[in-house]
């Protein structure tokens, strides 16, 4: 080696150089990331401008702009993909159209995007609207001032109309259910006849007469709502749209910023806050916020006291020793097993032998429909406590040995027994500790995909684990997951291309959750911290 | 070889030897102890007189934590650690499987070389031997936490932020704080093993200070390298090397008229 080279090798500049620029491309990669991920979720809820194509041969196309890519085998050329929506009447949400085909572009003024119950979005000019027959407003300034007008009680009676299929008819279905189950219980004791089987039959009677009051004012509620609104698309195809089925109607192109802005708030509201639509593609994802979050919270639940007490045990009782050892070295191991074998853990353990042995004492009379005995979020929260239970035990035995053994002899010495010693004075030591894994382990499972899709996590829930039937907490229900919501919108969706977006916003939206939650531990833990001034981990 | 050491003959007539026999608070008989297969103190008998302040010196290594960690049993928590001969602490036998160590501990307090405060308020560090014992009412503990505050000369100095965490506190006061915490469950015995040996001159001289002062309410016994500290504090005085306890008497005499060579070799620095 020459001279001079040896001796920037030995001032060791190069390999300063080296680790800053490992450093440096790991944070470009984590910001990339970041980067990619806020900057497709964040435009999504922004109201684009509809334009209206008019093509060469004469035809009419009009939709969203929402990407531009050259012509595979025309160099130069470029073609636009146009979200047109209006599946019912195209059969498709998207159309690719090239540049070189495009006449003249305009952004009509009266064009409106209607959001609506089922089929997506509808787009178009509003040609009437009409009630039973009769014309109330025509031409589009017209149909969308009445429109607008109309549209609050269209929302209350679907609320109204929602009301009543979930919480009333729910309730009674709920009742009936207990009461045939109840019967059924009482076959299986012998018992068909008699004056407890004469009264769950009258009152199922009585429930029966109920839901058919509930089911008339449920058409009732419809019947009021006869109002629709005719709208007109490309090629002459109109749709005559039932106001009851409109969540909302925006003319984009006449929006103003504040407009766009007011557009953007409602819609990212609806997102957190409302239920998912059109398998999922449109709408919200609360429940899958809603699952994730009670999963995880279950899981620290039950990871937590049992993390703790095995490190406490393994470092504080066990006589150490090659035994001991290998414990740890295989609890360590432990956090490595690929998560899948958990979930299949999970499923035989769990599910069939656990879940199935308390189907047949207690649940006996669903049988063979299982109530445990199939994947449901107590089983999902039990695997995934599992499989983070070594991240506690590890956090939890560093922070014990980074007790002196001073601090422990301290409190031996002023008469304190072993227990004593290890509930008042350790434990509240290691409380930093223990934090410090329950949020690697909050993490973790906050992310975990793979066990739950097998363990009870579906790709809609009819209801949440947590209502306001007895006894609310339904730990035997399947659930929704935002991990698993983002592989099923991205690569489940029949519908691809109107999922994509759900797919970034949806990412998003996990990160922010995982995040919160690792704050709200941390900002805990520093509270800690500042208590009992310990300078561990 | 036996080495129940004979009291020096002292003259001084406010720590005289008839004095020191006449009270004994702790009573070492023939103790010998190993760790593993190393013997560590050997014969050892001597008496602690009451409300007095008793030294052990000697170089590293000689046994004189170990025959402190004798007095409250600590190194019970020791692996492979056995004893033989009798310590006798007020009148029990400490050794007595029948006694609860525990309740041995909370008779003799011990302070420790490296200040341990718990990582908890300086509140809570003096609360809590009174907590083991029982004690839940907030007004008691109220009280005793200042009274041993004040006894322990910390009182003036944090009176306004108990609540703050104790590791906040100097070396020092740590090291008083950790005294407070011991007297705070009342023992008859206060041990205190090198207290100053991680501390300033200035810390040092407080502490001394509170040991001349403690001694009227407490027996202590001290560990300490630093020889002028022992001649400072203490009324009596024991020289240990290799585990054995070559001499022990009043402080004075041992220091100005030693009996034993090695006793000599070591105060006047020709060795140690």
């Amino acid at each position: 080696m020459s001279g001079k080279a040896s001796q920037l090798w030995r001032g060791g500049e190069p390999f300063i150089w080296l680790t800053g620029g490992a450093l440096a491309l790991s944070l470009l990669l984590v910001v990339g990331l970041v980067a990619l991920i806020v900057g497709n979720a964040l435009g999504f809820f922004w109201p684009t401008n509809v334009a209206r194509l008019t093509l060469r041969d004469g035809k009419t196309l009009t939709g969203q702009l929402v990407d531009r890519e050259p012509v595979p085998a025309e160099p130069g050329q470029y073609r636009i993909k146009l979200k047109v929506a209006n599946r019912d009447l195209y059969g498709a949400d998207f159309q690719w159209v090239d540049e070189a085909k495009i006449a003249r572009r305009d952004d009509p003024a009266d064009v409106v995007v209607v959001e609506r119950t089922e089929w997506g979005l509808l787009i178009g000019s509003i040609k009437e609207v009409r009630e039973g027959g009769r014309v109330l407003a025509s031409g589009p300034v017209a149909g969308l001032a009445e429109v607008r007008r109309r549209l609050p009680s269209a929302a209350d009676a679907r609320r109204d109309i929602k009301r009543l299929e979930k919480s009333e008819i729910g309730a009674i279905n709920h009742a009936q259910e207990k009461i045939r189950l109840g019967l059924k219980r009482l076959e299986l004791q012998g018992v068909t006849r008699g004056a407890e089987v004469d009264a769950l039959q009258q009152e199922l009677g009585r429930l029966q007469a109920r839901y058919k009051e509930r089911e008339a004012s449920l058409a009732e509620i419809r019947g009021g709502q006869t109002a629709s609104v005719m709208v007109q698309a490309d090629d002459g195809k109109e749709k005559d749209l039932p106001l009851l089925q409109v969540l909302r109607i925006d003319a984009p192109n006449a929006m103003g910023v504040l407009g766009k802005g007011a557009y953007y708030l409602a819609h990212v509201w609806e997102f957190v806050s409302g239920d998912p639509r059109e398998s999922n593609t449109e709408g919200g994802v609360f429940p899958a916020i809603f699952g994730t979050v009670m999963m995880v919270m279950i899981m620290s639940v039950i990871v937590a006291p049992l993390g703790v007490l095995a490190a406490f045990y393994l470092r504080e009782y066990a006589v150490q020793g090659t035994f001991v050892s290998a414990v740890r070295i295989a609890v360590n191991n432990l956090a490595g097993v690929p998560s899948i074998v958990f979930g299949v853990f999970g499923v035989g353990f769990f599910i069939y032998v656990v879940g199935g042995t308390i189907d047949r004492f207690f649940y006996a009379e669903a049988l063979p429909t299982p109530t445990y005995g199939t994947g449901g979020i107590l089983w999902a929260s039990l695997t995934l406590a599992l499989l983070t239970v070594p991240v506690v035990i590890v956090a939890t035995e560093e922070g014990l040995a980074s007790i002196p053994r001073g601090m422990r002899e301290g409190s031996l010495a002023l008469g304190a027994t072993k227990l004593e010693t290890t509930l008042r004075m350790v434990l509240p030591a290691v409380m930093p500790s223990i934090l410090t894994g329950l949020i690697l382990a909050m993490a973790r499972a906050a992310g975990e995909v793979a066990p739950l899709m097998i363990t009870g996590v579906v790709k809609l829930a009819p209801s949440l684990p947590l209502d306001g039937f007895w006894p609310f907490v339904h730990l035997d229900r399947k659930f929704m997951h935002l991990g698993f919501h983002i592989y099923d919108v991205g690569f489940q969706s029949p519908n691809v291309d109107a999922a994509r977006p759900m797919v970034f916003i949806t990412t998003l939206l996990l990160l922010l959750i995982v995040v919160l939650m690792n704050l709200f531990a941390i900002g805990l833990r520093h509270r800690l911290r500042r208590t009992y001034a310990v300078s561990a981990l | 070889m036996s080495s129940h050491v004979r009291v020096t003959a002292s003259l001084d007539p406010r720590t005289g030897a008839a004095d020191i026999m006449e009270a004994p608070m702790v009573e070492i008989d023939h103790v010998s102890l190993w760790y593993g297969a190393k013997l560590a103190l050997k014969d050892i008998s001597m008496s602690v007189p009451k409300h007095r302040v008793t030294a052990y010196i000697g170089p590293s290594g000689c046994g004189k934590t170990t025959l402190l960690r004798c007095l409250n049993r600590m190194n019970d928590l020791v692996d492979g650690v056995r004893t033989v001969g009798a310590i006798r602490i007020g009148g029990t036998d400490i050794g007595d499987p029948a006694l609860d160590v525990t309740e041995l501990r909370k008779r003799v307090g011990m302070v420790f070389q490296k200040s341990n405060p718990f990582p908890k308020s300086i509140f809570e560090n003096v609360a809590y031997g009174p907590r083991i014992l029982g004690v839940a009412s907030r007004a008691d503990l109220e009280g005793t936490v200042e009274r041993s505050l004040r006894a322990a000369a910390l009182w003036d100095e944090v009176q306004d932020r108990l609540g703050e965490s104790a590791l906040g506190l100097s070396g020092g006061q740590q090291q008083r704080l950790c005294i407070a915490r011991a007297i705070a469950v009342e023992p008859d015995v206060l041990l205190m093993d090198e207290p100053c040996s991680a501390l300033d001159p200035i810390a040092t001289a407080k502490i001394e200070e509170l040991m001349l002062e403690l001694k009227n309410s407490y027996t202590i016994v001290i560990v300490t390298h630093n020889m002028q500290q022992a001649a400072r504090v203490s009324d009596s005085t024991g020289f240990m090397l290799l585990g054995e306890l070559v001499e022990f008497g009043v402080t004075r005499a041992l220091f100005t008229n030693p009996r034993d060579k090695r006793t000599e070799d070591y105060i006047t620095g020709r060795f140690g």
